[in-house]
């Protein structure tokens, strides 16, 4: 997101566009048009604004003009439509800084090399550190791009699984989820062709999942890729496990993690077990779940009746 | 690129004023009787839309109707349907605009088949570009069908050769950078694009007319913009006057538009 905005600032720009999900690229897009001084704009579906108003509030402080997008199933696919709308309309001077890896090439390709510090950090320190590689790597996969962050840099390195966690929802086997690679299939969306859930005749279908964040019915084309070769696996997690993750870590290790991140943690329990107590796995815990505290207090019940949280 | 243009399903006439409707707005019978009294009223070429999850390239009130058309059961077999009954009590090239991913679900040479089969003309695909189209550009020969690429303001003289080689009945020119949806004024943008696309070989009848859209709704936009390109395409105005007042409206709407083709 940096990388973009700095690449804006290059191309002669005066103004950054971006849509989001959970808001977490917003912020951030949003914070760095606040530090070099451009104009910004983020599209925010408006089921996301509501479950995410933190960041709403965040992306405004910063100075961001913040859309609610009331189209289509108001969630982050239609808000990434209606920042293509604004893109084609004020291109002259307007940059598009897309959140995920997905999209028109060469997002999915600059966002991944943007992200791969992230990869290519945690190689290095866990090879000082420890002084071998992980078992596993594993990541939360809405458009998949802190997933394809931290496992680019472990492409290469053949012994090291990659596991991509999905947005189960209700599950799987219901309709309400947003596992593309695991219930998709080819399909174009957002000038992509990768897996994408959409009915018989190719209308996209809503995914729905707690976390704003993964709630997208596409992914990035470069997981459909390394599904297809079977270099990363993709398994799906629930909202159920996700939240029981989420309080896990926050107890145990008093870090609330997103919660789109607490999809991968889930999936790290699960192998984990599998692996056994001498296994390294490295999870990508890609942000943090201050935003999320109002979900999590629905979901467990934490507030005291009749306290005021809207 | 002279067959091109004179291929038989791919021809449009003269002064084209080129009218967009929804298939299966309000209803899959009344889009019919819609679009054929759009031509009862001087529309030469029809473009009919076909109804999509994610229109990024429609402004409002286009969106608002595919939704409507999805949300009443569109499916889209129904194209087909819609073109035959069409083509049955009306003699017009009739094309239809659809975005790409509903085409390849479909099956790339099962649509083109049926679609020829059905009577159409060709298709108006917006979110490819002809170098990631081989396979539709493969089966539009085999079945002479037309093949509208789009052009904009911001294509590079490369891709506007590109487009016009690759283009086959017409080459739609986005008069302005932005989303379909009725303007105060039609940009001069369209007019440079036209003159780009003369150009790069769209110099008309003889090889490949150049139409342009977006934004025009008036019979004196559609007047300005014959003075200088080949066919005028209205959609968002003609679509607004159906929904508001249904098919004699449109009528109405489509007569006063025609007004515009006059020498």
């Amino acid at each position: 997101m940096l990388g973009q905005t700095l690449l804006t600032r290059r191309i002669g720009k005066k103004r950054v566009i971006a849509e989001t999900g959970a808001g977490q690229h917003g912020v951030a897009t949003a914070t760095a048009a606040a530090l070099f001084g451009m104009e910004c704009t983020i599209f925010m579906g408006e089921v996301d604004t509501q479950r995410q108003a933190l960041n709403v509030a965040r992306m405004r402080l910063l100075g961001a003009e913040v859309v609610s997008v009331t189209t289509g199933s108001r969630t982050l696919k239609d808000a990434i439509n209606e920042a293509y709308r604004e893109w084609v309309t004020s291109v002259e001077t307007t940059n598009y800084v897309f959140g995920t890896a997905a999209g028109p090439h060469p997002f999915p390709a600059m966002v991944r090399d943007f992200q791969s510090v992230i990869g290519r950090e945690a190689r290095q320190q866990l090879l000082d550190r420890i002084g071998r590689l992980p078992d596993a790597v594993l990541a939360c996969v809405g458009g998949g791009s802190n997933a394809i962050g931290i496992f680019d840099a472990f492409l290469d390195d053949a012994d090291v699984r990659l596991i991509g966690f999905e947005a189960a929802g209700d599950g799987i086997d219901t309709l309400r989820h947003a596992a593309s690679i695991e219930k998709g299939r080819p399909g174009i969306l957002h000038g992509a062709r990768s897996y994408l859930l959409q009915d018989e005749d190719g209308q996209t279908v809503e995914s729905h999942s707690i976390s704003a964040g993964l709630d997208y019915p596409g992914v990035g084309p470069e997981h459909a890729y390394l599904h297809d070769i079977g270099r990363a696996q993709y398994l799906p997690a629930s909202d159920d496990e996700a939240m029981e993750a989420l309080r896990l870590l926050s107890r145990t290790e008093g870090i609330i993690p997103a919660i789109e991140s607490a999809h991968a943690l889930a999936g790290a329990l699960r192998v984990g077990r599998e692996l056994g107590p001498d296994a390294v796995l490295l999870v990508n815990l890609s942000g943090r779940g201050d935003k999320d505290v109002q979900t999590a207090g629905r979901w467990f019940g934490l507030f005291d009746e009749g306290a005021t949280q809207e | 690129m002279s067959a091109d243009a004179t291929a038989g399903a791919a021809t449009i006439p003269d002064r084209a004023l080129i009218g967009y409707l929804p298939i299966g707005f309000p209803d899959l019978e009344t889009s019919i009787d819609a679009a054929i009294a759009l031509v009862e009223n001087g529309v030469g070429v029809l473009e009919l839309g076909l109804p999509y999850s994610d229109p990024v390239m429609d402004g409002l009130a286009i969106q608002k109707a595919t939704q409507a058309a999805l949300q009443a059961g569109f499916r889209v077999r129904d194209v087909f349907a819609a073109v035959e009954a069409i083509r049955g009590r009306v003699e017009v090239p009739t094309l239809v605009m659809t975005y790409w991913n509903p085409v390849v679900q479909y099956g790339v040479d099962r649509f083109a088949r049926d679609l020829r089969d059905a009577g159409g003309a060709g298709l108006i695909t917006p979110d490819i570009t002809p170098d990631a189209a081989a396979d539709w550009i493969a089966t539009s020969e085999q079945q002479d069908l037309a093949r509208v690429f789009l052009a904009a303001p911001t294509s590079s003289d490369e891709r506007l050769r590109e487009t016009v080689r690759s283009s086959r009945g017409f080459v739609y020119a986005v008069s302005t950078m932005g989303i379909t949806g009725a303007r105060q004024d039609v940009d001069a943008a369209a007019r440079t694009l036209v003159g780009r696309l003369r150009t790069a070989g769209a110099t008309g009848p003889d090889t490949i007319p150049a139409c342009v859209g977006i934004g025009i709704s008036t019979p004196g936009q559609v007047a300005e913009v014959l003075g200088y390109a080949d066919g005028a395409i209205v959609g968002s105005a003609l679509v607004t006057a159906l929904a508001e007042h249904g098919v004699s409206g449109l009528a109405r709407t489509a007569a006063e538009l025609a007004q515009g083709t006059d020498r």
